[in-house]
């Protein structure tokens, strides 16, 4: 049953708080305002809220959604699946809603980055068993591991990985929510300082806080809520086993989950060439290196060939395919479990229109890929304006 | 026939011209240069390394004592040999002793691993000894000290130098001493506990054993001499009629410095490494009194090489960048820490793993055949359950399949270069890379797996594997 959810479940309200270093904001009041701004888009009181998922990677159980917003007696799951926890609330609400349990679902995601004091995400247990094996380990190097693989496979150098932090910080300047809203230059990138080589402060999302909310309901109650409402033609979740430094003959130029992750979103709609068949892409863009590594995985270029559509700009606002129109991770930010749901917040704005400056004209078609661990979870949606 | 049967050395990479020091405090120089450990070493680690440098076929099967000696190991209630031997994959019935608190410990040890063998209750028994003092900044101490590991076996066969005799003095003299929190050592005036300790125990050491055996200097190849300064050995070889250019074994002052109760182990080393076969060596040690060993090589010294021995270990040698950062490596001024995560542990996990975790063991899948790490309950590759067969990695090389060069992990030596290897077993390897420079280090590069200290953890130090550039 590959399309036993496709354009059944509409989102017919989204909120997004600004992505930031909200100092003088909590995770609840960050929750709050996430919430109510979907609440109004839709057109509902909480009241309305018949089940919610939550997605937290740092935060903790069902109550740091219910206790801000007062819900109370309602089902509500809290996932937390690596930095694809919110992607993955998102799928969970749409198995939910597809099969006629609930009507009306609040998906929401927080994060709270910045009371922690610290530089980079707070340690997770990679490896309750084996503490010793992940120490060192850090975001930014376990998704440095690839480049200078890549570089030497393909011939790809620092230069491709930095037109990508250019691209996306300009398109940060268009994004009002967005974390960073200033241009870089090629240079400040490659003269950037190093955070973990080959990667620079240019080439690395910063750390924010920030929260974004969906309402989602039937695609046949969706009219009650908004004429101008999107469809889930379909989501994927992929885990793949095996911390990806011990595997066995892994060559680190791809990533499986993301791979699997868009064969199944693509069988699951129909999708054949996602390069001419999709409109725009928010893809994970942790890193510089991992956008780039996403273009091959998505099947948006072949592989082997980021770098020419790097360097002939396929891929910038006004390219053929425009790949993170908000500014992605990059410049909106990277409140962990917030992400996945702020992809497909900036998807839900551009199918209406609603995107100003960094509108993509006639969009119909919008890919939110969301990924997880050094990586090992990848989530890929489709969401369009078709109907 | 008991005897030594086969040794190995262990000194850090880094070393630190004492002219560096000095001029950091505007004070006199001592000649050469000293070894320092990394910030990731310690007596423990170092002992681990002498003792890979020694078993060079990689054989534990046999070994049924292990003698840990040394004044600075990281407990004084927890004992270092029992860790040193699930560490280097000692068989469980060996006997575990840790030998301490003299700097005459490393020799004692012997001398026991000696009668333990010699009464018949070990038969392989292997002896390490490790030290890194510290003296205090800006004190002649502070130069002087340096860091190093030695490893031996005893053994009641296949010895290459028979033990002739030994023998042990006790003489109270507090000439140099750390009270149980001391972080440096402390002394008495230098002329008395020179003139009145050292000088008096090691002449009487010297000549008492030679009358006792009814030999004469000239009988000796090598005296391989503690000394507690750069030149006082000197003298009493002087004195007693020994050849200083041929016959005084070098102390290795100026190339790795005084490493306590490894030092005399450490000439020992470099003795046997240029023995002939047939050779008498003449070994003093001092400290609380003292201790003498006199070995006689036979043929079969011609036969075995250390894996790098303290030839291969004195050639191998970086420059530390600067003064500060032995200051900073080994915590005598506090550094800043990183904002990160403090790091986690726990007690049942760590000891669970200690099979994986401390003596380094992956698994072999026994239907595919694919080596993996660490170890598994279901193939990686074929998903075969509960079938495998472990596999020792700590003796492995291998190259580096990617690598990164980070500065967000928290780390004593920024950048923490972190490496995903391919070990020459066909296993994928995770870990840190220590001794290196960072500007070197190059997808390929040949790499060797080294045990190290990682970090504290409510009170108890952790410690795993990390790689190093071949040395």
């Amino acid at each position: 049953m590959q399309d036993a959810i496709k354009d059944k479940v509409a989102i017919v309200g989204m909120g997004c708080t600004r992505f930031g270093e909200h100092w003088q904001k909590s995770s609840e009041d960050l929750v709050i305002d996430a919430a109510y701004e979907a609440f109004e888009d839709a057109g509902i009181g909480p009241d309305r809220v018949e089940a919610a998922w939550l997605s937290t990677v740092y935060g903790l159980s069902a109550w740091t959604l219910a206790n801000p917003l007062k819900l109370s007696n309602i089902p509500i799951t809290r996932v937390e699946n690596q930095c694809t926890s919110g992607m993955d609330a998102l799928r969970n609400a749409v198995f939910a809603v597809a099969c006629g349990m609930y009507d009306v679902v609040l998906v929401l995601g927080v994060e709270k980055l910045k009371d922690t004091g610290l530089a980079g995400l707070p340690q997770s247990e990679m490896f309750p068993n084996f503490h010793m094996i992940g120490s060192g380990f850090s975001a930014p190097g376990g998704f440095a591991f690839p480049a200078a693989r890549y570089f030497a496979k393909y011939g790809a150098d620092k230069t491709h990985l930095a037109k990508i932090a250019v691209k996306n910080h300009h398109n940060g300047t268009l994004s009002p929510k967005a974390h960073f809203q200033r241009e870089v230059t090629l240079e400040q990138v490659l003269n950037a300082p190093i955070i973990s080589w080959p990667l620079g402060l240019f080439d690395c999302c910063p750390t924010t806080d920030g929260a974004s909310a969906a309402i989602i309901t039937r695609r046949e109650l969706a009219k009650e809520f908004r004429d101008d409402y999107i469809l889930i033609g379909g989501i994927s979740l992929s885990v793949d086993a095996g911390f990806t430094p011990l595997r066995p003959k892994f060559d680190y130029l791809h990533w499986p989950a993301t791979e699997a992750a868009a064969k199944s979103v693509y069988r699951q709609v129909g999708i054949s060439d996602p390069f001419h068949e999709i409109d725009l892409a928010e893809v994970h863009d942790c890193f510089t290196i991992t956008e780039l590594l996403n273009y091959e995985d998505l099947g948006l270029c072949p592989r082997g060939q980021a770098k020419d559509y790097i360097d002939s700009g396929t891929f910038a606002l006004d390219g053929e395919l425009p790949v993170c129109p908000s500014g992605g991770l990059k410049s909106f930010g990277h409140p962990v479990g917030a992400t996945g749901l702020r992809m497909i917040y900036e998807c839900y704005l551009q199918l209406r229109g609603q995107a100003g400056p960094r509108q993509v004209k006639g969009a119909e078609v919008a890919l939110a890929h969301n990924i997880g661990g050094p990586p090992q979870i990848s989530s890929v949606c489709i969401v369009h304006n078709r109907y | 026939m008991i005897g030594i049967a086969y040794y190995g050395a262990y000194v850090p990479i880094y070393r630190l011209s004492r002219s560096d020091i000095a001029a950091a405090w505007k004070t006199a120089p001592q000649a050469g240069e000293k070894a320092i450990a990394n910030f990731d070493e310690d007596s423990i680690t170092m002992a681990v390394a002498a003792c890979q440098d020694s078993l060079v076929n990689g054989n534990r099967e046999g070994i049924d004592s292990l003698y840990m000696a040394s004044t600075t190991l990281p407990y004084v209630d927890k004992q270092a040999a029992a860790f040193l031997a699930e560490v280097l994959d000692v068989p469980r019935s060996a006997q575990t002793i840790d030998f301490g608190n003299s700097i005459r410990a490393g020799t004692t040890a012997l001398i026991n691993a000696l009668a333990s063998v010699k009464s018949g209750m070990s038969h392989r028994v292997l002896v390490t000894a490790a030290d890194g003092r510290l003296g205090k900044p800006k004190s002649d101490f502070e130069q002087l000290m340096g860091y190093g590991a030695a490893a031996f076996e005893i053994a009641d066969s296949d010895v290459i130098a028979e033990v002739v005799a030994t023998a042990t003095h006790h003489n109270e003299f507090l000439d140099t001493w750390r009270q149980v929190n001391d972080p440096f050592i402390k002394s008495g005036e230098d002329r008395f506990i020179v003139n009145e300790g050292y000088s008096r125990n090691v002449k009487q050491a010297v000549t008492d054993t030679l009358n006792s055996l009814g030999l004469s200097v000239a009988d000796i190849y090598k005296l391989v001499l503690y000394t507690p300064d750069s030149r006082s050995h000197t003298g009493i070889a002087r004195q007693l009629g020994f050849d200083l250019k041929t016959q005084l074994q070098d102390t290795l002052t100026d190339k790795v410095g005084n490493t306590g109760s490894a030092s005399v182990p450490l000439m020992l080393v470099g003795a046997l490494e240029d023995a002939k076969p047939g050779q008498l060596i003449l070994v003093v040690s001092y400290g609380d009194g003292y201790d003498t060993l006199v070995l006689k090589t036979n043929e079969n010294i011609n036969e075995f090489k250390p894996r790098r021995g303290l030839k291969g270990h004195l050639e191998s040698k970086m420059q530390l960048r600067s003064y500060m950062d032995y200051l900073a490596f080994h915590n005598i001024v506090p550094i800043e820490p990183m904002r990160r995560s403090p790091p986690i542990s726990s007690l049942p996990a760590r000891w669970r793993a200690r099979r994986s975790l401390l003596s380094l063991y992956g698994c072999k899948c026994r239907n595919c055949s694919t080596i993996q790490f660490p170890i598994q309950r279901v193939c990686h590759v074929c998903r075969a359950k509960d079938d495998f067969d472990e596999v020792p990695l700590s003796d492995q090389k291998g190259k580096i399949f990617t690598f990164t060069k980070d500065n967000m992990a928290p780390s004593g030596d920024l950048p923490t270069v972190m490496t995903v290897l391919e070990l020459d077993n066909g296993c994928r390897f995770f870990c840190q890379m220590t001794d290196r420079d960072p500007d070197t280090v190059e997808l390929g590069m040949e790499v060797e797996l080294t045990f190290r200290k990682f970090y504290d953890y409510a009170g108890y130090t952790n410690y795993y594997w990390k790689c190093r550039p071949v040395r």
